[in-house]
């Protein structure tokens, strides 16, 4: 399943907010078609992580390369085609509040692409049908449940078939067998479309069914990467730590 | 002794990153403006809400302003037995200053404060961030339609609440202290000049531009969570309306 070349590489980002030391030096590789988890204690970064792989954030130093070119030395027209490789399901959704579920899921094809009306419409309801929405077209982001925006949400994403997707804590906040549908959902479209997906998740251990590899951010870096078994077994104490939920250790609570 | 010039210079460079910030959100903003294409349905949108909505309260101000005109206006003229001239002070007033100025302030408190609050909500809940994955710019998707909106809408508010306030001078001057309606606009037409119009209409369109301007770039750049927002808007709030006031002074010492 992974090919040898990177679709992702970030390599040597250095990012930090004031005194706060975010990303000290990260390297990672994404490949093609994976699903890769990208698990940590909160607060240590995997959400500027992930902003800083689609070009959100611009790192102080280092380089994020898309199938070899730099996302932040591209401007215009350039940035725009990149950009357009990637679908991002935010960690509320972000969701426009002032449009409807079909509205929310149209908007990016109204606007890049040439489609008719006509086919657009078909397109909003096979996702609404695949993330299991039907019949909410007209309804506002504020009407619907955490969960049902986030399937909002992820259908949006998905409409445009972008072949890397970032999700942000995907079902942070929801119970667990939306966590469970929320998985499959990503299992199944991943599937379907053949998506690279990089998923920023405290889903431990659940995450670990539906992922390839998963790797741990801590103090700024990936300390491990690896498929989830290997990760389970990992001998680094930060590791088990992290999966057992301990006090004591290296990670400590602040 | 060294920590104060220390505050003074990190008070120094967030003055000179804040006005960095604003250049070059003014410059985009621009860019957009003249590069096609523009998104006409939202601009007519944000006409909508920045324009009709303000009506009322456009209309109720512009009313009462020109009935204190004409009430303090009479009492003052009256004391040089020029009643006669009543029209053209309330006229020239409202077409010069008062018209732009209010309606401007009007317009920032109404419709200026929503659109930060609007556009702070977008930034915080990552919406902002959504449009850019998108690969769709915030800029021309948000700011551009209400810095155009702003622009084209002013002015006409402007106009109207001149005109209501027209009404409202006659309504006092004439109905209720007696002034004679033909000397109030007999003096009216004398004495307005087609350049006291463009000058009224050049100071709202400036107005208009930066009150959606500065709005838009103090949502834009909300800080975190409902404070950042609320902040924000208190901000955009005074900031234009500050804005306003100096604006006309300039446009004043340049126009006159």
């Amino acid at each position: 399943m992974t090919a040898s070349v990177p679709v992702i590489s970030a390599q040597a980002l250095h990012k930090r907010f004031g005194q706060q030391i975010v990303l000290n030096g990260l390297d990672l590789d994404i490949y093609s078609g994976e699903i890769i988890a990208i698990v940590g204690r909160s607060g240590t970064g995997k959400s500027v992580l992930l902003k800083h792989l689609c070009g959100l954030l611009r790192p102080d130093s280092g380089q994020v390369l898309i199938d070899g070119e730099d996302i932040h030395r591209a401007r215009g027209r350039h940035l725009s085609r990149l950009r357009e490789r990637f679908g991002m399901l935010f960690q509320g959704g972000a969701l426009f509040d002032s449009l409807t579920v079909a509205e929310n899921i149209a908007f990016p094809l109204r606007e890049k692409t040439k489609m008719s009306a006509q086919e657009i419409q078909q397109v909003v309801s096979e996702m609404l049908q695949d993330v299991g929405l039907e019949g909410v077209d007209n309804k506002l982001p504020d009407e619907l449940s955490g969960g049902m925006r986030k399937r909002v949400a992820l259908a949006r994403a998905l409409a445009h078939r972008p072949d890397i997707i970032l999700f942000d804590e995907p079902t942070t906040g929801l119970d667990p067998i939306l966590v469970n549908a929320i998985h499959h959902l990503i299992q199944e479209t991943h599937a379907q479309f053949g998506y690279t997906a990089v998923i920023v998740s405290h889903e431990i251990p659940r995450i670990f069914n539906i992922t390839t590899r998963v790797a741990m951010l801590h103090n700024g870096a990936i300390i491990e990467v690896a498929p989830p078994d290997e990760f389970q077994n990992s001998a680094n104490p930060a590791v088990q730590q992290l999966i057992t939920g301990h006090l004591e250790g290296p990670l400590q609570v602040t | 002794m060294l920590t104060m010039i220390e505050r003074l210079g990190a008070a120094t460079l967030r003055l000179i990153t804040y006005l960095g910030r604003l250049g070059i959100f003014l410059g985009q903003a621009l860019a957009f403006i003249v590069m096609p294409p523009l998104k006409v349905r939202r601009i007519i949108r944000q006409m909508h809400f920045i324009g009709v909505r303000s009506l009322l309260v456009i209309v109720l101000t512009g009313l009462f302003t020109g009935m204190v005109l004409a009430l303090q206006g009479f009492y003052t003229l009256s004391q040089y037995g020029s009643e006669g001239f009543l029209g053209s002070a309330v006229a020239l007033s409202l077409l010069t200053e008062l018209g732009p100025v209010l309606s401007a302030l009007m317009v920032t408190g109404r419709a200026g404060s929503a659109l930060t609050a609007e556009i702070g909500i977008m930034r915080i809940t990552e919406q902002i961030d959504a449009l850019e994955v998108m690969a769709l710019n915030p800029m021309r998707y948000l700011v551009v339609p209400n810095v155009l909106a702003g622009t084209i809408v002013l002015p006409l508010l402007a106009s109207i609440f001149a005109v209501v306030g027209v009404y409202g001078g006659y309504l006092v001057g004439v109905e209720l202290l007696g002034v004679s309606s033909g000397t109030y606009f007999q003096d009216m037409i004398d004495s307005v000049d087609m350049k006291d119009v463009t000058i009224g209409i050049r100071k709202s369109l400036t107005f208009g531009f930066l009150i959606a301007l500065i709005c838009c770039f103090k949502g834009y750049h909300a800080g975190f969570g409902a404070e950042g927002v609320s902040r924000a808007t208190t901000e955009a709030v005074v900031f234009a309306s500050v804005t306003v006031l100096v604006m006309d002074y300039v446009l004043n010492a340049v126009l006159l």
